[in-house]
């Protein structure tokens, strides 16, 4: 799959801010007044904008609110809902904690509830499509939202919870690339059953419809960089789990947390490049390219 | 709506015969032609006479060669449009209610004017059946030429899709897929039509018939067997007409040997 930058900061960006909001819905940190005022700003910087970088990609950004019909079938519109719904909630909990040092926990647990739907959504965009078999598992789900609860406890100063999370999520992470690196050969897909001819002989890839670049070749078929694919999941190993983890340890200071938090993130981002730029798509088979 | 209906009243759609299909593009550039002027937004192209031109195409033809374990392989020409699922995943996934799949004939559309240009519907087929137009931003796809099939302003003979109507060798076919008398599901039953990537569970509409061997060249015949069993028919055609030359071209020969 093509991996548009304006998808992966999305998904990065947004599922870091929602996780920051799971914990402040939690209460953890038991903020108030001007210091909730910085955490919540950040958490929706980091969420909104990540919506917003993800209006980029489409054709016609003016007509978004449609997406929020069809959910009952599109997991893209139950992810407009619940992420609509979790920010407008958590906005309610966090006036409360903001200008009337009141804490309405209730709303909180819920915010914090809706937040994790959001992610498992914007997930499910991906773990439900039988076309990129390396995305269709319940794993894709749970490694987003690990990602997502971990990078949170990191940035909502949840020292303890992190040091747990996160290698907790970079466990998931190498058993998502594990079972992910056979998906497709496992998957019963391949150019005898795309073409239906398997079952007279070998089926290579004679001649392409076209001589030129399609949308399906640019959008499906991203070969380039899967060379360095290995280097980078180090990268991401390291920036986005391990470096984290040691600055955590080492003794308590304000630089090293911020340094923690700019490692997650470029980690996390590696990771999610390999996310779309390793994942094979169906299509490509057609082409005889994987 | 993008709940797909329990069932639709008929199920039109093509039949591709592999056996027939030249791979001359034909029913491309007639798709092209048809669909660019007609339902939606035109199917545009970009850079079409520079050095990396592309383009939006509802229908495009594969050529592929399949070498069996034994004999000849052969060279099949493979189109491939939409093949309008009965359980599509391109409309389930459609948050906006563009994608959807009629009820009355089972053809499986996009309202143009819904569509956010999300580009998720065709992460959703597994055959490269829709494809975004860079110009418009909208999704397009084949609509099985809805605009041709009941269109009463035609005459009758030219109410069946484009790519149908113009294929020189009839290797399209189209009809009701969802009535076991129709010409085409008779064509399905007795020629093995089948499923492209059924596994996925998309079950698709349309229908390939299978390619026959396409020749004997390679198989033991009666006449004229060479020795190690096999016939070369085209060899009575290529024989010399005279091993040695005669007349003036023979003189010439000889005059130019002995030069
Ligand atoms: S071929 Fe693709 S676009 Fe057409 S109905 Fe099936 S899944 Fe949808
Ligand atoms: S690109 Fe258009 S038709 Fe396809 S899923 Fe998105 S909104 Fe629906
Ligand atoms: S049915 Fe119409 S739209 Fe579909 S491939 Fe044929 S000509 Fe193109």
């Amino acid at each position: 799959m093509h991996p548009a930058p304006s998808v992966i900061i999305f998904t990065t960006l947004s599922g870091l801010g929602f996780g920051l909001l799971f914990w402040l819905g939690l209460g953890m940190p038991a903020v108030t007044g001007w210091v909730a005022f910085a955490f919540f700003a950040i958490a929706y910087a980091l969420a909104v904008g990540g919506l917003l970088a993800s209006t980029f990609h489409l054709g016609h950004p003016e007509r978004a609110i449609k997406a929020f019909t069809q959910w009952r079938t599109s997991w893209l519109s139950r992810e407009a809902w619940a992420s609509v719904a979790a920010l407008v909630i958590m906005g309610l909990y966090a006036l409360g904690l903001v200008f009337f040092d009141a804490r309405w926990s209730v709303l909180g647990w819920i915010g914090a509830g809706l937040s994790l739907v959001t992610v498992y959504s914007t997930a499910m965009i991906y773990g439900q499509l039988k076309t990129v078999p390396r995305w269709q598992s319940p794993l894709t789900p749970a490694l987003l939202l690990a990602i997502s609860v971990s990078g949170g406890a990191l940035l909502a100063g949840q020292v303890t919870a992190a040091l747990i999370l996160l290698p907790i999520a970079a466990v998931v992470q190498v058993i998502w690339w594990v079972r992910g690196d056979t998906a497709l050969q496992t998957s019963g897909t391949d150019m005898g059953s795309a073409t239906g001819l398997g079952g007279i002989g070998r089926v290579r890839a004679f001649e392409a419809p076209h001589t030129g670049n399609n949308y399906l070749l640019k959008e499906f078929v991203h070969v380039v960089g899967r060379k360095h694919a290995l280097k980078l999941r180090g990268i991401a190993l390291v920036l986005g789990y391990a470096a984290p983890v040691v600055l955590l340890l080492l003794p308590f200071g304000h630089l090293l947390a911020l340094l923690a938090v700019a490692a997650h993130l470029a980690g996390i981002a590696a990771s999610r490049w390999l996310f779309f730029a390793e994942a094979e798509h169906v299509v490509g088979l057609y082409y005889g390219k994987r | 709506m993008t709940s797909l209906p329990e069932t639709t009243q008929r199920k039109m759609g093509l039949v591709i015969d592999l056996d027939t299909c030249v791979g001359c593009h034909a029913c491309v550039v007639s798709c092209k032609g048809w669909n660019t002027e007609n339902y939606g937004a035109p199917l545009s192209d970009q850079d079409p006479y520079g050095a990396d031109p592309s383009g939006t195409f509802l229908n495009r033809i594969h050529s592929y060669e399949v070498q069996p374990d034994q004999g000849a392989a052969q060279l099949i020409h493979f189109p491939k449009s939409c093949l309008h699922c009965e359980d599509a995943p391109c409309v389930t996934v459609c948050p906006t209610g563009a994608s959807y799949k009629r009820v009355e004939d089972g053809i499986v559309l996009v309202n143009e004017t819904d569509c956010i240009g999300c580009g998720l519907c065709a992460w959703a087929c597994p055959y490269g059946a829709r494809e975004m137009d860079a110009a418009e931003g909208v999704m397009k796809k084949c609509t099985l030429c809805v605009d041709r099939i009941y269109n009463e302003n035609l005459p009758e003979v030219d109410r069946v899709p484009a790519c149908v109507r113009t294929c020189p060798s009839g290797a399209r076919h189209f009809g009701d897929l969802g009535d076991p008398d129709s010409d085409v599901s008779k064509l399905v039953a007795e020629r093995g039509g089948m499923d492209l990537m059924p596994e996925q569970g998309t079950k698709p509409v349309n229908k390939y018939l299978p390619p026959r061997p396409k020749d004997q060249m390679d198989r033991p015949a009666a006449t004229a067997p060479k020795p190690d069993g096999q016939i070369d028919v085209l060899a009575p055609f290529l024989k010399p007409v005279a091993e040695e030359p005669k007349g003036f071209i023979g003189w010439l020969d000889k005059a130019l040997e002995k030069l």
